[in-house]
């Protein structure tokens, strides 16, 4: 494996200081992408996304192409843009939407476009503040620029885009309660059927939900032509992909890779890259795609950056988040900040996630703290399985959405590779780290 | 400001004596005239809830008992259906809280980058527990979940603007900055989220929207018939040849 240099296709212009401003984006070859859509026929900017095999950058990683097949042709749809990232560690949407708001804004047209949609919303997480204010100037900047609004750029198609504002819950990330809160709800996800908003999404009318990054890539895949994407990478996973990379490594950043052809290794050690682990110290386990994945030891530093290879290894590339423990991370305590944030983000809706997350995360913390017990490793597994029977990868679902089911993947690695720890844990009476 | 820190005793209704109006009373004619502005952007006047909300907390600093019945009048829901829905979210304090709302993030990455030690030095520094508002009323402490800043660990946020990784000292500069006002341009008084307003309102009249939409699908329609026909054509014909 190694390192390869694919073109820049979502941070080409992230050089710039000014990369957000209508200026620089026009002297970058901005919204030609958009314009060379608006020639060419709908299912024709459809084939191309298609062609190109965009899984989606959300998390779930399914083809944005399929995803856009399933709209209902109604007399009313709509396009809904995921901006609430807030899956622990992910900070790649934090780039897209501050520092290069017009691509965005563009990829949203071009699929407003080739759907043919009413009206697009774009939710972005509240806590951006300073990404809601340069989406809301970059598209009052659009609107001037007639890319957005009616007859854009002559062409007879019209849509209006509206930037929506979250106010703070992990949850809203998942589709169904996104819509929920776009609607002015709580944000409860939807019991599933329908599966997909396609079918009954905002206002009970047909919508396509899509990730900030996904829509980031469309002006890249209309100029240059979907199979110039699908070239790059390998098999399933084509394009290049935004790697988050955090934790104990020398270089943390958002990194444009070319989807499988580089490993973790290359990520975390590369000095163009993650820099290696500071302080000389050795790689204890990293999460390979946010804190819903199970983690990874270092004997698998060298699978590929692809979703299917990372699937097959047990885990998930996720949201293409990856943290590093070093080997004075203790595990117990990473394990059990986790479950915590998964306990006070829990909706509340379902029992197993709402009661079994606070049931681990206190015995999580009583282990840490030094009051846990011998029994307490059997009874953290018997709860997990309670909330994802069989602790089976991917999880068994018990609950409306996937977030109950992704509680137990942090402890049953935790419990998995460092079992020892915990038992240092309880018979010394604290944590062997502090 | 004593009464800043103190807050809604637990069981206490919160909206205890408040009346439900059909016109607002307590938002002022500036912030309804932009409430308006953007319940005209979405099809059902409910979706504005949450950006209303965040309309409130500029005018007030926090999602006050009045403001709720305000903008159930302005909706149309009830001002307990605006409080069920803001109690929700993390960021809509139907409590009052600090002018500076600081953030301290202790989620997997900045917990790996020091983040427990530097909230730990914040409250003593502060006097204040997580949650907590000092007594000054200048500044409420929040343990937050992760941010998506990860790579500038540990991550804080000032009324939710990015102030990067922050040592124990540069928190305790920081946080001196902001009680003598010097922060002021670049992080606005706690509810102030978007300094941007939206300068139009729809411009796709949606009868237009629909009229282009139904002559597209035509278009569509047809080219798929053709399409369709082309590939008959061509089947039987091959058909056709094998045959013979």
């Amino acid at each position: 494996m190694a390192i390869t240099d694919p073109p820049k296709i979502v941070t080409s212009r992230l050089e710039h200081a000014d990369s957000h401003t209508l200026e620089r984006y026009l002297a970058t070859g901005g919204y030609e992408g958009l314009r060379k859509a608006l020639t060419m026929t709908p299912e024709a900017v459809a084939a191309e996304v298609d062609a190109a095999s965009l899984l989606g950058r959300g998390g779930a990683g399914f083809p944005a192409g399929r995803k856009w097949a399933m709209l209902r042709k109604n007399p009313v749809t709509y396009l809904v843009v995921n901006g609430d990232e807030s899956e622990p560690a992910t900070f790649k949407d934090h780039l897209l939407v501050e520092r290069d708001p017009h691509q965005l804004i563009e990829g949203v047209v071009i699929a407003a476009y080739a759907l043919q949609v009413t009206r697009v919303f774009i939710f972005i997480r509240g806590e951006f503040a300073l990404g809601l204010e340069r989406v809301q100037a970059a598209l009052n900047d659009a609107y001037s620029h007639g890319a957005v609004g009616a007859d854009i750029f002559g062409s007879g198609f019209s849509v209006d885009v509206v930037v929506h504002p979250g106010a703070g819950a992990y949850i809203c990330g998942e589709e169904t309660a996104l819509l929920e809160s776009l609607e002015g709800k709580r944000g409860f996800p939807r019991i599933k059927p329908p599966f997909f908003p396609a079918a009954i999404g905002l206002y009970g009318e047909p919508t396509v939900v899509n990730n900030v990054e996904t829509m980031s890539n469309l002006p890249w895949i209309v100029a240059n032509g979907g199979a110039a994407f699908a070239a790059l990478g390998e098999g399933r996973s084509t394009g290049t992909r935004l790697f988050a990379l955090a934790g104990h490594v020398n270089n943390p950043g958002v990194f444009e890779l070319e989807m499988v052809k580089t490993t973790f290794n290359d990520l975390i050690n590369a000095p163009v890259l993650g820099g290696g682990i500071p302080h000389g110290r050795a790689l204890k386990a990293f999460i390979p795609g946010g804190v819903s994945a199970p983690w990874f030891g270092p004997d698998q530093i060298d699978l590929p950056l692809g979703q299917d290879e990372v699937a097959a290894a047990g885990s998930m590339l996720g949201s293409g988040s990856i943290v590093v423990m070093d080997d004075h991370t203790c595990a117990v305590r990473a394990a059990w900040r986790i479950t915590k944030f998964f306990s006070r983000e829990s909706c509340g809706q379902c029992t197993p996630c709402r009661e079994g997350s606070g049931w681990l995360e206190k015995i999580m913390e009583r282990i840490e703290t030094g009051q846990g017990r011998e029994e307490d490793l059997d009874l953290l597994l018997d709860a997990c399985d309670n909330i994802a029977p069989g602790l089976t990868w991917p999880p068994q679902q018990t609950t409306i959405c996937v977030l109950g089911p992704s509680i137990p993947s942090s402890i049953g690695s935790a419990i998995d590779m460092f079992r020892d720890e915990f038992l240092v844990h309880i018979k010394e009476g604290g944590c062997p780290y502090e | 400001m004593t009464d800043q820190a103190t807050s809604t005793p637990i069981g206490a209704p919160r909206l205890a004596g408040v009346r439900g109006t059909l016109e607002p009373t307590h938002l002022s004619p500036e912030t309804v005239d932009e409430a308006r502005r953007l319940i005209a952007l979405y099809p059902e006047p409910r979706s504005a809830l949450i950006p209303l909300c965040h309309l409130a907390q500029e005018q007030d600093g926090w999602l006050t008992p009045e403001a709720m019945v305000d903008i159930g009048a302005l909706v149309g829901v009830t001002p307990t259906e605006v409080l069920g829905t803001a109690s929700f979210y993390d960021m809509l304090h139907t409590d009052p809280v600090g002018t500076h709302v600081v953030a301290v993030c202790t989620n997997i990455a900045c917990l790996l980058g020091g983040a427990a030690e530097l909230l730990e030095h914040a409250e003593s520094s502060l006097g204040v527990n997580a949650g907590g508002t000092t007594a000054d009323g200048a500044i409420t402490l929040e343990e937050a979940e992760c941010l998506a800043d990860c790579d500038r660990p540990p991550c804080v946020q000032v009324n939710h603007r990015f102030v990067g990784a922050q040592t124990p000292d540069s928190f305790d500069a920081l946080m001196a900055e902001l009680r003598a006002g010097s922060r002021s341009a670049d992080i606005p008084p706690h509810g102030t989220l978007n300094r941007v307003k939206r300068t139009t309102g729809l411009v796709a009249d949606p009868e237009r929207v629909a009229a282009e939409r139904a002559a597209m699908a035509e278009a569509q329609a047809a080219r798929a018939a053709e399409a369709e026909a082309a590939k008959a054509a061509a089947g039987s014909g091959s058909a056709g040849g094998g045959g013979s």
